[in-house]
This record gives structure tokens, sequence and C-alpha cells, in this order.
């Protein structure tokens, strides 16, 4: 994508080049909330996949691939949610990793899996070892397992004593 | 769409950008493909559609009345987030809803606009909370429910049901662990956070056994392969609340004998038996209408917490509960006082202003 030039970018470029609202440094193809751009005779059919149900963010996602879609030419544009599969940050690209880090919150780990069987339940803090995006001190502790957008968690860095937020594997 | 509001117009604008957002009713199901599974009844798909939907609206209300009086700002953002995700998951099962069954409402139409007795939730998201500890029992309670129901919905013959099953999996998840981590740390705490825990999860308890009583519907949609027993998640249910409450060292239910002496509600005659007869009076289950299901609430003696559940709760270990008091619950429209309450907040706005936007 950071390959096209300029002018001669297809719809997919433009689409992936959209930014999430709550996290403008993150395009939505960074996100990998986009999943499919399609360009057919009827138009640009754009496919995108919520994070969380209550994601409040998803119809301005929605107006933002409209207009950005409209103001590069391209006059019809539909833009479909599909539920499933459902999102996971595993699908958030290693630029985007880069770009959450460079930002100052960490990058999810891997999502976890599950053999089979009912969910397991954590009653103890989690074990997942998270690195301070700051200073790189490699344990930090959580403060909360939710922050200030449903995607998010608050933690604590033991050593440069800051907090951050960090992506919460789902 | 016909629920308009202000920034509707800014939206429509050539270029479709906003200065701000969440501010309208987008149907969150658009451009999801939405066919109805064979052997599937389009209005009961429908109405168990609502009774999930309800299920979530009503908790995630009593959720968010909490906001700004939470005793952390962490908890704060705990609570509205997770309020936020289950106002998430009603918005799409109201949008389901809508749309199989066809008579042109929509989610604000569900939500806004139905009488107490068409809601379908159960009672248990109804309760107001007194404290802290009422309210991570409760969402203990509800959690731990809602995810072995979730988790098992994921495999619904409904494509759409299942989709929302598996998003709302990944969200309960962590429901249920914050809940269950403030009951650990409250029960195993200070003796006077022990107790107080511990007054809480007795609490709660008389209101489980309404969770596991299948409705009719959601029977016949269990054979179409659409919907799931909620009888089939009491073993997960059981086992999740056992641990967690030894890991707080609460005892996981009451004593037998603190049934009868339970505050209020539970009058002489609403202990074990009167659970019992009132399953013999399960005819009532036919009766949709609020009406004559409300009048043997009424006859039952039934205050806000049910009379009835507070009997059946005592026997909740013994499996005493089970049907007991099918007919006469959330899920028929059955709802405690807490609920006129929990409207009149909820659709204040929307009926006294009909249409209104600003």
């Amino acid at each position: 994508m950071s390959a096209t030039v300029a002018g001669a970018r297809t719809a997919a470029d433009v689409a992936a080049r959209v930014t999430d609202p709550e996290m403008p440094f993150l395009t939505l193809a960074d996100l990998g909330i986009l999943r499919e751009v399609a360009e057919t005779p009827d138009g640009v059919v754009v496919t995108i996949t919520p994070t969380y149900s209550g994601c409040p963010a998803m119809r301005t996602i929605r107006d933002d691939l409209t207009a950005a879609l409209r103001g590069a030419g391209y006059g019809r544009v539909l833009v479909r949610t599909v539920l499933s599969p459902a999102w996971t940050t595993d699908w958030i690209t290693a630029a985007g990793r880069e770009k959450l880090a460079v930002a100052g919150i960490s990058p999810p780990g891997d999502a976890p899996r599950r053999a089979g069987g009912p969910v397991p339940l954590t009653l103890g803090r989690p074990a997942r070892v998270v690195a301070c995006p700051r200073c790189g001190h490699p344990e930090t502790e959580e403060i909360a397992a939710f922050s200030a957008t449903a995607c998010r968690s608050l933690r604590r860095c033991p050593a440069c004593r800051e907090p951050f937020e960090h992506v919460k594997e789902i | 769409m016909s629920f308009d509001d202000a920034y509707e117009a800014l939206t429509d604008h050539a270029d479709d950008s906003r200065w701000a957002y969440g501010t309208g009713f987008a149907d969150p199901l658009a451009g999801v493909d939405t066919a109805v599974p064979d052997g599937a009844d389009r209005a009961e798909l429908a109405a168990y559609c609502l009774m999930l939907g309800d299920d979530a609206l009503i908790m995630s209300h009593r959720l968010q009345q909490w906001v700004t009086r939470l005793p952390e700002l962490e908890d704060e953002l705990a609570i509205a987030n997770i309020a936020l995700d289950l106002l998430g998951q009603a918005r799409l099962l109201f949008a389901r809803a809508a749309e199989v069954e066809g008579a042109g409402r929509d989610e604000d139409a569900y939500a806004f606009l139905r009488a107490e007795g068409e809601f379908r939730n159960v009672r248990l998201t109804e309760r107001a909370d007194a404290d802290f500890a009422h309210l991570v029992a409760r969402l203990l309670a509800f959690a731990t429910w809602r995810l072995a129901l979730l988790d098992r919905l994921t495999a619904s013959a409904d494509p759409v049901l299942a989709a929302v099953a598996a998003k709302g999996v990944k969200e309960v998840t962590y429901h249920r662990d914050y809940a269950a981590q403030w009951v650990v740390r409250l029960g195993d705490g200070t003796g006077l956070s022990h107790e107080r825990m511990q007054a809480a999860t007795d609490a709660v308890t008389p209101l489980l056994a309404e969770l596991f009583v299948p409705h009719e519907t959601e029977l016949r949609l269990v054979r179409a392969g659409v919907a799931v027993d909620p009888a089939a998640t009491r073993e997960e249910f059981d086992d999740v609340w056992a641990r967690v409450l030894a890991a707080a060292t609460l005892r996981p239910f009451p004593p037998a004998a603190s049934a009868g002496e339970a505050p209020a509600e539970a009058g002489p005659e609403a202990g074990p038996a009167g659970g019992l007869e009132a399953g013999a009076d399960g005819g009532l289950d036919g009766g949709l209408g609020a009406g004559p299901a409300r009048g043997l609430d009424g006859g039952l003696g039934a205050g806000p917490a049910g009379g009835l559940g507070a009997g059946l709760g005592a026997g909740l270990g013994a499996g005493l509960g089970a049907g007991a008091d099918a007919g006469a619950g959330g899920r028929h429209g059955v709802h405690t006082a807490a609920m006129a309450e929990i409207l009149a907040e909820l659709q204040g706005v929307a009926r006294s202003v009909p249409g209104g936007v600003w």
C-alpha cells in the first residue's frame, strides 16, 4: 500500500488509508477491521467488521470510508458490515503494532485460544507478560482490564512508574 | 431511518463526514447477510432475539446507573465499558428481531415503545444493587450465565445469532473475570467486606433459578437448532459460581434455614412448597399477556425480589428450583416492581416527546 503512486490509487488503497476515529494514527487496514474492498460494476463495495459489539465508532468509520472514496472519484460506495468471523486483535498488522507502540500504547499479544470446553475463568492476575512501551521494562502490571475505549486496558510500569494503555487481546 | 436526529442532517451532506459520532441510530446490522434458517418460525426467532436483547439492555441500563457512583475511576471505566458492550449486543439482537419480524419496528421501537409486559428479560437484570458488593455479585451471576449461553449459541443455525454470540463471548469473558475478581477480593478481604460480600451473593441467589427455566419458544427453537436451552448452562454456571465463591471464602448458597427468615418478601407460604405449587400452575405459561401471569405473581405475594424466588433459592443446590417458576418469570413478561422504575427512566424522553429530535 505504501508503494502506491499518487494519482494512481485503487479503491482498496483509498479505503486502506482511512484512519480510525479513536486512534487516528492507525488506519482501518492496520487495525484489521477493513476486510475487503471490491470494485464492482455497481460501485465500490467495502466490507468492515466491528471490534466490539458496542463500538461507537462504526458509523463514523462508514461515513469516513464513503467520504474518502467519493473524494477519490468513486461515485457509488456501499459499506457492508460483517460480524463473522469476529474481529480479533491478531488481525492488527505488524505496521499497526509499531504505530501503537510509538503512540505509547502497547500492542496486543496473541489472542487467547481455546482447545474446547468452557471459557476459562481468570481469578488471579492475568499471567500475560507485557513490556512497557515507554521505557521497555519487560514486566508491567495491570491496573484495570478496561480503559478509555473498549479495546484497551490500563497498565502501569514499575520501573518508569508511568501508566499506559494496552490493546487487550480478544 | 425514521429516527433521524440533528446529526443526521450533518451526515447526509455530500461528504458524509461528521464532527462527532455515537449520536445517530444507524442500523448496526447494515449490510449483514440475513437469511432465516429453515425450520425456524420468524415470529419465534424474533421473540428469542428480544429475550437475549432485553437481558442485555436492562442489565446495561442498571450498570449505567452506577456510572459516576463507583468507588474508583478504574471501576467507572470497567462498568461503563461493560454496559457499552451489552448495549451493543442488545442493538444487534434488536436489529435482528426487527428484520425477521418484518413489521417495520426498529431497535428504538423495541427499547422505547414497548410496555413492561412485552419485555422478556430475566428478573436478575432488573434488580437494583444495594451496594457495590451487590453489583459485582449480580454481574458475576449474569455474566457467568450469559457467557455459557452465548458460547453455546455460537453453533446456532441462525447465522446472525451465531455471529453476535461469537463476538459476545469475547466481551462477556472480560465481564465475568472483572466481577469474579471483585467477588474474590471482597469475600476474601476484611471481616466487614467478607460479611457484606456474603450478604450480596445470598441476595442474588433467589434470582438464579429463573435463569435455567426454558420458555416454550426457546425449546421450540432448540429443536430447530437455533436457540440454546438455558437448562443446559446450569452445570457450567454452578461450577463457576462454586469456584469463585470458594476462592472468595464464601458459602455458595444461603443455608436452607435462612430462607424462611429471608427479609421482607418471603412470607411463610413462599417457601419451597409455595414454589412447587407455582410449578403445578404452569398452565399460565401460555398466557403471554402480562395480565394473568402478573395475577399469579401478585397472588403469591412476590415483592420486588420475588418471595417465590426466595423459597427456590434455598433449594437451588438440591435441584429443587428447576421448572418451579415456569410461566411466572421475566421471560413471560412478568417483572418485579423495579422494572417500572427502569422503564420510566429509559423511556421517559421517547414517550414524552414522541418522534422528537434535537
